[in-house]
């Protein structure tokens, strides 16, 4: 061991972590942050859920109700899935994997985190003192006319894409600028090209979500009539516009969990991808295409066939890079000294959910059923399988496998793979009915339903508690662990990846000495020289 | 001679400013699609209603906009000079060019609030405030939306880069600037540059297509 404290205890007090600029110590910062959003967020979906026990009125109004499903979606996408693993784990991981002693503009990052929490706090204040009932996606004409007040939830959602894109230029002149010698773009680990891709995203496309929500905020505050017809306005316009941005954002949540999986398979497989190659450029692929398929949100908004057709096609090819991926794990897996601890229960989870929510992509791609599965619980259940239980499997799955890089601390497993068994279970449990629910016929957002589909509500609100307990069970071992886990070493897991190269946890420049890189990542079968 | 600190994640100098550059650019990428969703609105719009944005075209100021592209083009080329002034460390010379751009950048807004307050009198007000007359016409209601949301928001932009170029113009005058150091100077340059780029799009979208 070196004399050199570690970047937890090189100075203390919490005045040094607000005023840090050390990559690491705004890792450990985003990621105590995105969790409570987390954990917020998914105290209201409970509660919707709970609305939803019965056909009637379970226990709130309708407008509460609305209320409900909308915080669910704000915190959710823009609290916690978009910044979640590029701000917590990038931060932390991603200079480290480049040998590289910070990322480029260190007070920047700093900023962003200050700016993320100006942005929760608008958006919070805005929900307490009003709360928007638009849902997430703040549609025209209703957003411009809606009682409610949406000017601060927007402004709040600009303040958090803010925050978003200058962690994105960071980043992509970290990767140009600070890889250590020998470290080529095809030597960097499968997490960087992800979260690269990822950050190119956020760059190109959170301006144009902002510049859209000021717009609607301008129409509802100042009825200034930008999207509102009477004014020679076009609603349809800002759906462009929005799912311009939003889709790719469906990227900026599941490339950095991609971004995880690649790491964790290969460990905890202790095995070399089985095609480094093809994940990492079919990252870069899913982020271009990415670009060109918003027009699938629209098929029933009133569009020309030929762009329903075109829209559908570009849809689906995004579904061939992410097949590439998931066979490319898969493979990596296949024969592999398999290590069953918790990331690797959750890298099965997330291929489970990840497969059946990219097939069930293919189905809504496909113009014509779409038209029959618009704004039903097929979709919602569509998406919950495939960016949410995408990204919050490989969130954990993240956190578990960095949590001795992070704190130099083992949790423990036994309780980890039960809370991995609650999260999973309950996660099929509560989408599985809804696919059939919106097969059935039941929209999205309603507050009422016919009785004859109770049974399959009550399924998943049951379904919403067992998350809800494995989440519960997770947040308390992780912070039993960070005080009375045992000492995990450098390396418990025995991972090549370069992240492990640096001491567990690392000091405050990451390396004692700055590494000279010779091989590629994630090289199991190579003989120690 | 005043040189740039070398932070610690940097192994050199040369890296340091490339860097900083890059990241500049990435920022004006990110910048430019910002304008870009207002961009798309105006080309969708303008499809929408070809002749009352051809009619509303005619309803600016020729005059004024003409006069704005110049002042606003040759303020570029005066921070371009102030760099070259710099890079060979004439400290005070390239301080004033930068005040003498920063009073250009002040005209522009001058002018472009003459124009702004010529507008209001006629009622040419945007979106549902339009009360103008002579064009009782939707598309001309969306026009000027258009047009004060993206003047206004390129007025927006030449306001923060008078703030850089004031604090440019500081550092210039105190020598800060020379062959090995005008990083801070070359990032502000190319932002002003990109205010300059912006509005000559704006130009031709606003005043000259009939």
């Amino acid at each position: 061991m070196s004399a050199e404290p570690d970047y937890l205890h090189a100075t203390r007090g919490l005045g040094s972590w607000l005023t840090t600029t050390d990559h690491k110590r705004i890792g450990i910062l985003f990621l105590w942050t995105v969790s409570a959003a987390l954990l917020l967020g998914g105290v209201f979906a409970i509660l919707l859920r709970l609305e939803l026990l019965t056909p009637g009125r379970t226990f709130v109004d309708p407008m509460t109700y609305n209320r409900f499903f909308t915080l669910h979606g704000v915190i959710m996408v823009w609290m916690f899935m978009i910044p979640s693993i590029p701000t917590s784990f990038g931060n932390f991981m991603l200079p480290i994997m480049l040998g590289a002693k910070d990322v480029a503009f260190p007070r920047l990052n700093l900023a962003s985190w200050y700016v993320y929490l100006a942005g929760a706090a608008i958006v919070l204040t805005g929900m307490v003192l009003g709360g928007t009932d638009t849902g997430w996606t703040f549609y025209t004409p209703y957003s411009s006319k809606t009682p409610a007040d949406v000017a601060p939830v927007v402004l709040g959602v600009f303040v958090l894409g803010v925050s978003t894109i200058i962690t994105g230029i960071n980043f992509i002149v970290t990767t140009h600028t600070l890889r250590a010698r020998g470290m080529t773009w095809h030597r960097m680990p499968l997490f960087v090209w992800s979260i690269y891709a990822t950050s190119v995203i956020q760059v190109l496309a959170t301006p144009v979500l902002g510049m859209a929500l000021v717009l609607v905020a301008l129409d509802h505050a100042l009825a200034l009539g930008v999207f509102d017809p009477a004014a020679g306005g076009d609603p349809i316009l800002y759906q462009h516009v929005f799912w311009f941005y939003s889709h790719p954002a469906v990227y900026i949540m599941v490339l950095p969990a991609f971004a995880v999986i690649s790491e964790t398979v290969c460990a905890l497989s202790h095995k070399n991808p089985a095609s480094y190659r093809a994940i990492a450029y079919s990252s870069v692929g899913i982020a271009f295409v990415g670009f060109l398929t918003w027009g699938h949100h629209m098929f029933v908004s009133g569009m020309s066939a030929l762009d329903v057709g075109v829209f559908s096609v570009l849809s689906m090819l995004v579904a061939i890079f992410s097949a590439i991926k998931v066979f490319a794990w898969v493979g990596t897996m296949y024969r592999g000294s398999i290590a069953f601890r918790t990331p690797m229960a959750y890298v099965i989870a997330f291929l489970v959910l990840f497969g059946v929510g990219g097939m069930t992509g293919v189905a809504v791609a496909t113009a014509a059923l779409d038209v029959h599965w618009h704004d039903t619980y097929f979709i919602v259940a569509h998406f919950h399988f495939i960016m949410v239980g995408g990204t919050i499997t490989a969130f954990l799955a993240g956190l578990h496998y960095w949590f001795p890089k992070m704190f130099g601390r083992l949790y423990p497993e036994r309780w980890g793979l039960l809370a991995a068994a609650l999260v999973f279970g309950g996660f099929l449990l509560t989408f599985i009915p809804q696919f059939l629910l919106g097969n059935a016929g039941m929209p999205r957002r309603y507050y009422e339903y016919p009785e004859r589909y109770q049974a399959l509500h009550v399924l998943s609100t049951g379904g919403s508690w067992l998350i809800g307990v494995g989440l519960a069970v997770t947040v308390v071992y992780l912070v039993w662990a960070l005080r009375y886990g045992p000492p995990s070493g450098d390396n418990p897991w025995g991972s090549k990846g370069f992240e492990w190269l640096a001491p567990s946890p690392p000091p405050p420049h990451n390396f004692h000495e700055t590494p000279v890189i010779t091989h590629g990542p994630h090289e199991y079968f190579r003989p120690e020289a | 001679m005043w040189e740039p600190t070398l932070r610690f994640q940097f192994e050199d100098r040369a890296k340091q400013a490339h860097a900083a550059r890059l990241g500049m650019w990435v920022f004006l990428v990110s910048e430019m699609l910002l304008f870009g969703a207002l961009f798309a609105l105006y080309a969708a719009y303008r499809t929408t209603y070809p002749a009352a944005f051809a009619g509303a075209t005619r309803l600016t100021d020729l005059t004024l906009g003409t006069a704005n592209t110049y002042v606003l083009v040759t303020s570029s080329l005066v921070v371009a000079l102030s760099l070259a002034a710099a890079r060979r460390a004439l400290g005070r010379l390239a301080g004033g060019l930068l005040a003498l751009a920063l009073a250009m950048g002040a005209l522009f807004l001058v002018l472009k609030g003459v124009e702004y307050s010529a507008h209001f009198r006629e009622g040419l007000y945007p979106g549902t405030y339009y009360r103008y007359a002579g064009m009782p016409d939707r598309g001309a209601q969306v026009f000027f939306s258009l047009y004060y949301l993206m003047t206004g928001l390129h007025a927006l932009h030449v306001l923060i880069g008078m703030i850089v170029l004031a604090w440019l113009a500081w550092l210039a005058l105190r020598g800060r600037f020379g062959p090995d150091g005008d990083t801070p100077l070359e990032l502000g340059a190319m932002y002003w540059h990109f205010v300059d780029i912006i509005w000559l799009f704006l130009w031709p979208m606003f005043y000259l297509i009939h």
